[in-house]
């Protein structure tokens, strides 16, 4: 429970700092940012894998994909 | 199965062919009034396992299964006189599958193992760029032999002034049948004939049926509600020219029928049940992911995930692709995936649960484990078009090997083809 704690909270507080020390960025400055390859949503070539992931493995979620309705999944 | 194949190759000739009449406007700056064809995905997907726990044999016996899906997605938009832009998606997936467990479900084997999965689904989605918002709407409905789902969605987005930073909400619900078809034991006597099968449902009554057949198999068996009531929100922001991140954060409370009819689950003393869950669930998935461009050629793409859910699983998920140009529009991304779950409350391996359990499943899906994924995605999306053909943009073909330490193996290859 407490390594569990540990885990989130570091995740949280990297999040934090992460957005907390954001640069303004232009339009004119996001080539790298709108390459197809930094689209922060999962590939739909990926759609495949999330879904045997989510009928073969009990957490399902915060990707997408699946959250258990819609299928026979879990 | 030949029947699917002949379908997607047709699709895709009547796509290429409708491309190649289709006038594009002068300016990128032109809105058409009309609805018009934005872009096309074609996604098919090939999916093969082997495995020995089977749920529907009680936790041992093959779990070898194979899958093979067609998707096609359709993006139409217009735009409106106020100057906002209506998007209107359609998507229709056909999945076949054989599952060599199915045979079993009753006792001597003579089961059909195969079947087919039809998923339409369609939405709505109108952007206003004036207030960096958008609001949609959508249906969904999966049908297959044994389950049916009907599913509508919400959602809605806002973007800072800036266009770094960005909040989506969505909510989603499912409302499933499980049709009862259970283990040829559970009925008082069983005549198998040549194709044709006695089944007895949960109430008591009893169908004759040709075999498991997609349209005569459940007609006539009752069916179990299971509903599902999810919302997700995330937030994206743009750290810097280099890294951009989102957090996901999911909260899904399912009721009703949660296991499958099915399963069976035996005994310490010997003696068959069939699977019993709780009619309640509620699941917390929280994601991450974290996208950098390091240098000019090599992008690192990662994610985590932490989940936990009434029934006792809680599991962390960490990925991590690393697409690297070979050109500008060449791109090959080996990655790595990572997952590790501990058991359900419920879950106890063959001949170990007891009269005791009052909830008791031998799905190794429920099971403690660890599982890994690791492959390779191609990209190309060269600027005019492949095969000479403009408006095929792009294909990605990404093959994926997974395995899990309850000795299931799997294998996955996918093709996205996409025309605009």
């Amino acid at each position: 429970m407490q390594k569990k704690s540990i885990v989130i909270g570091l995740c949280v507080m990297a999040t934090a700092l992460s957005v907390t020390s954001c640069r303004p960025v232009k339009a004119y400055q996001k080539s790298r940012i709108n390459d197809a390859e930094m689209q922060l949503s999962a590939r739909k070539a990926e759609k495949g894998e999330m879904n045997f992931q989510a009928y073969r493995e009990g957490a399902s979620g915060a990707n997408g994909g699946k959250v258990g309705g819609g299928c026979g999944c879990n | 199965m030949r029947k699917i194949c002949l379908t997607v190759v047709g699709l895709l000739l009547i796509m290429v062919h409708a491309f190649s009449q289709y006038t594009a406007p002068a300016s990128g700056e032109y809105k058409s009034m009309n609805l018009k064809l934005e872009e096309t995905n074609l996604v098919t997907t090939y999916y093969s396992q082997t495995g020995n726990h089977s749920p529907v044999t009680g936790g041992i016996g093959t779990q070898q299964l194979t899958d093979f899906a067609n998707i096609i997605d359709l993006k139409f938009v217009k735009w409106d006189i106020f100057d906002h832009k209506h998007s209107l998606d359609f998507e229709l997936g056909v999945d076949h599958h054989t599952a060599a467990s199915s045979a079993y479900v009753s006792k001597t084997g003579a089961s059909k193992t195969g079947g087919t999965r039809i998923y339409p689904s369609l939405s709505w989605t109108k952007e206003n760029e004036a207030k960096r918002s958008s609001f949609g709407l959508g249906l969904a409905y999966s049908g297959e032999y044994n389950y049916h789902s009907l599913g509508m969605n919400m959602q809605f987005s806002k973007r800072s002034k800036d266009n770094n930073r960005e909040f989506n909400f969505k909510t989603n619900i499912f409302l499933d049948k499980v049709t009862l078809i259970e283990p040829s034991e559970f009925q008082p006597t069983t005549s198998t004939t040549v194709n044709t099968v006695v089944i007895t449902t949960a109430s008591g009554g009893r169908v004759t049926t040709s075999g498991y057949s997609a349209s005569g198999a459940s007609s006539g068996i009752p069916t179990s509600p299971r509903n599902t009531f999810a919302t997700s929100m995330s937030l994206s922001q743009v750290v810097n020219q280099r890294m951009q991140l989102a957090v996901i954060a999911d909260g899904v409370a399912q009721t009703g029928y949660l296991g499958l009819p099915f399963h069976r689950v035996y005994f310490t003393d010997g003696s068959v049940h069939i699977e019993a869950l709780p009619e309640t669930r509620f699941k917390v998935p929280l994601g991450l992911r974290l996208n950098y461009f390091a240098g000019d050629k090599l992008i690192i793409r990662t994610y985590y995930r932490y989940y936990t859910d009434s029934w006792g699983i809680h599991a962390h998920t960490a990925s991590i692709e690393t697409p690297f140009k070979i050109t500008p529009f060449i791109s090959v991304s080996p990655f790595y995936r990572y997952y590790v779950q501990t058991a359900a409350k419920y879950f106890a391996p063959y001949m170990a649960h007891t009269a005791a359990d009052t909830y008791y499943t031998s799905n190794y899906d429920y099971s403690a484990f660890a599982s890994q994924t690791e492959g390779v995605n191609l990209r190309i999306a060269p600027p005019k078009g492949l095969l000479g053909t403009k408006h095929f943009s792009m294909i990605e073909l990404r093959y994926a090997h997974y395995n899990q330490t309850t000795e299931l193996n799997a294998n996955n290859i996918t093709m996205n083809l996409k025309f605009k």
